[in-house]
């Protein structure tokens, strides 16, 4: 298989930070607040790799740096430290050494980004189909009729009926204003999609129909995938390969069904047990 | 005559000192090596409200030399309040300067919200007041932001708003202030002017000065240079028409031309009256008219 992101080390400290800011925070000391300078460890010495086509499930409790991870890959922040290398097609990117025109590209032309609240995803004063036009004309489609084709077809795909796609966002449910988020992202068949808690907050229904369109998504366009959960039942369903971490750290990664069938840390264990 | 004394005893030639025209001077030519972008400089206070044409002033007054000929218009007229106003305070700052309405005499033109309609020459140089000099403000509150998106030319947001636009009225409604891409790289709001008038920008043989006094913000549009007004690739940017609704071409009311940008008033009996926009056009053409 071939890899299609490569993360090294990436470490990201909200505050100034010390020396002793990583010996003094961590899962075994149960915090991620240093103790001496009060900064925050969101992340500490991530590493792990993506391979085309594939998904991979980052699950922890709210605070354990997993929503950090995606920000800093999608460029929504600066890491500390670290690297991570994007592969695209013969060329490779060094993330986090790119100037601020390269990283729009890149956001622009190569990866899509779903997150929890729509109102982070979307303009909310644009109609819908304004919003998937936004993505189209930032990778350079200038013909109107084509834009608004191919937003016709995107809505289409993820069952937003097509007679309201000149409506606001506001005027829709939050179930469909997550399926406009997803055309959106999709608009340009980015090779790398990040989602960001995306069914949190929706009802079981809606919430397994936008998993099914993930999964479909996936199956067509090959898209690789990070997911950010803390729904077991979403890694369950969507991930082939899963990081779990706590406090910044990555405690357990592997298979999802070993690390669902057989979880070897405590707190993993306890994570399992405790799904209803 | 005695405030005209007094001013003259009190105040340098073209109002400003000479420290405040040599950073105009050098905002000029900074403007004029990156073609529209928008330079800040520190726009002096002059005795009128910003707001009324004070950006277009300071640039004419640091640019204004004693032999120049100067026209200054307002809307295509010579007569309205503002370029009445603007005019009188030059001549009465600037010694020995002449002042024109024809368009032809004219070194130096200051207008608001028109381009003449005879094309300019190279030796002419014409100076447009901006009250609004970010294209981007409409999609975009923090200027902060609005210099990042300059810099990485990253105008799709201006894009969507003409998207929008096709969608609810099958075409582009911007009248006046029509997004201009400069170069290729900075889009510019190439002060009110109507639509008519953004070709004119285009591979100008003129130099093009924009100034924003409340702003605080120079650019130009250097001569021969790219001016592309912002569209669609199927829906491409049009000028106004003035078609009847007979589909004939309406004509000035005053000078019969059927070329001219035309204004449209209510006669005192109630019916719509169209006329040239360019009060020294319209006057050329009655004069040729009559030759």
């Amino acid at each position: 298989m071939e890899k299609i992101l490569e993360v090294n080390k990436l470490t990201k400290v909200f505050g100034k930070g010390c020396p002793n800011c990583f010996d003094k925070t961590g899962p075994e000391l149960d915090t991620n607040v240093c103790p001496d300078c009060g900064s925050v460890v969101a992340a500490h010495e991530l590493s792990f790799d993506l391979y085309k086509g594939e998904i991979l499930g980052i699950m922890g409790e709210s605070g354990s740096g997993k929503s950090t991870v995606v920000k800093n890959l999608f460029f929504d922040q600066e890491p500390t430290s670290g690297h991570a290398i994007f592969y695209d097609d013969d060329k490779q990117y060094d993330l986090f050494s790119l100037n601020a025109a390269q990283k729009r590209h890149l956001r622009n032309h190569r990866f899509g980004m779903v997150y929890q609240n729509p109102h982070l995803g979307l303009n909310f004063g644009i109609s819908s189909g304004g919003n998937i036009a936004e993505r189209l004309l930032m990778n350079d489609l200038r013909h109107y009729k084509e834009i608004r084709e191919r937003a016709r077809e995107l809505l289409e795909r993820t069952e937003v009926l097509t007679n309201r796609m000149d409506e606001l966002p506001g005027n829709f449910s939050g179930g469909m204003q997550q399926r406009v988020q997803i055309a959106k992202a999709l608009a340009i068949n980015p090779p790398l999609l990040f989602l960001d808690e995306v069914t949190t907050g929706l009802d079981l229904s809606v919430q397994a129909k936008i998993l099914d369109l993930i999964l479909e998504i996936q199956q067509e366009m090959n898209t690789a995938m990070i997911v950010v959960t803390h729904d077991l039942g979403v890694v369950r369903l969507l991930a082939g390969r899963t990081i779990v971490m706590k406090y910044g750290r990555i405690i357990e990664s592997g298979l999802t069904d070993q690390i669902l069938e057989d979880p070897q840390h405590a707190y993993t264990q306890r994570l399992v047990a405790s799904a209803l | 005559m005695t405030a005209m004394r007094q001013a003259k005893a009190v105040y340098p030639f073209g109002f400003l000192d000479e420290y405040a025209k040599k950073e105009v001077r050098r905002t000029v030519l900074k403007a004029i090596a990156i073609p529209g972008y928008q330079v800040p400089y520190s726009s002096r206070e002059m005795p009128m409200g910003r707001g009324f044409g004070t950006g277009g002033l300071q640039l004419t007054l640091s640019l204004i030399g004693s032999n120049d000929t100067l026209k200054v218009i307002d809307q295509g007229s010579d007569d309205s309040v503002n370029a009445v106003n603007l005019r009188s305070f030059i001549e009465m700052t600037c010694e020995g300067i002449n002042t024109t309405d024809v368009t032809d005499e004219a070194d130096l033109i200051q207008s608001r919200h028109r381009i003449p309609e005879k094309p300019l020459r190279e030796d002419q140089l014409i100076i447009l007041q901006v009250p609004y000099p970010d294209p981007l403000v409409v999609v975009e509150p923090s200027e902060d932001k609005r210099k990042v998106m300059h810099g990485e030319a990253d105008y799709s947001r201006l894009l969507v708003k003409l998207y929008e636009d096709i969608v609810q009225f099958d075409e582009i409604t911007i009248s006046h202030r029509y997004p201009t891409r400069i170069n290729h790289h900075y889009i510019i709001d190439p002060s009110p002017i109507p639509r008519w008038d953004v070709p004119k920008l285009h591979q100008s043989k003129a130099l093009i000065l924009l100034g924003a006094g409340r702003e605080k913000k120079i650019y130009a549009v250097p001569p021969y240079t790219d001016a592309e007004p912002l569209a669609f690739d199927d829906v491409p940017f049009r000028v106004e028409n003035f078609i009847d609704q007979h589909g004939k071409r309406r004509a000035c009311d005053r000078c019969g031309d059927t070329t001219s940008f035309l204004d449209e008033f209510t006669s005192s009996d109630g019916n719509k009256v169209y006329q040239c926009s360019d009060s020294d056009w319209c006057r050329e053409q009655l004069q040729k008219k009559g030759a």
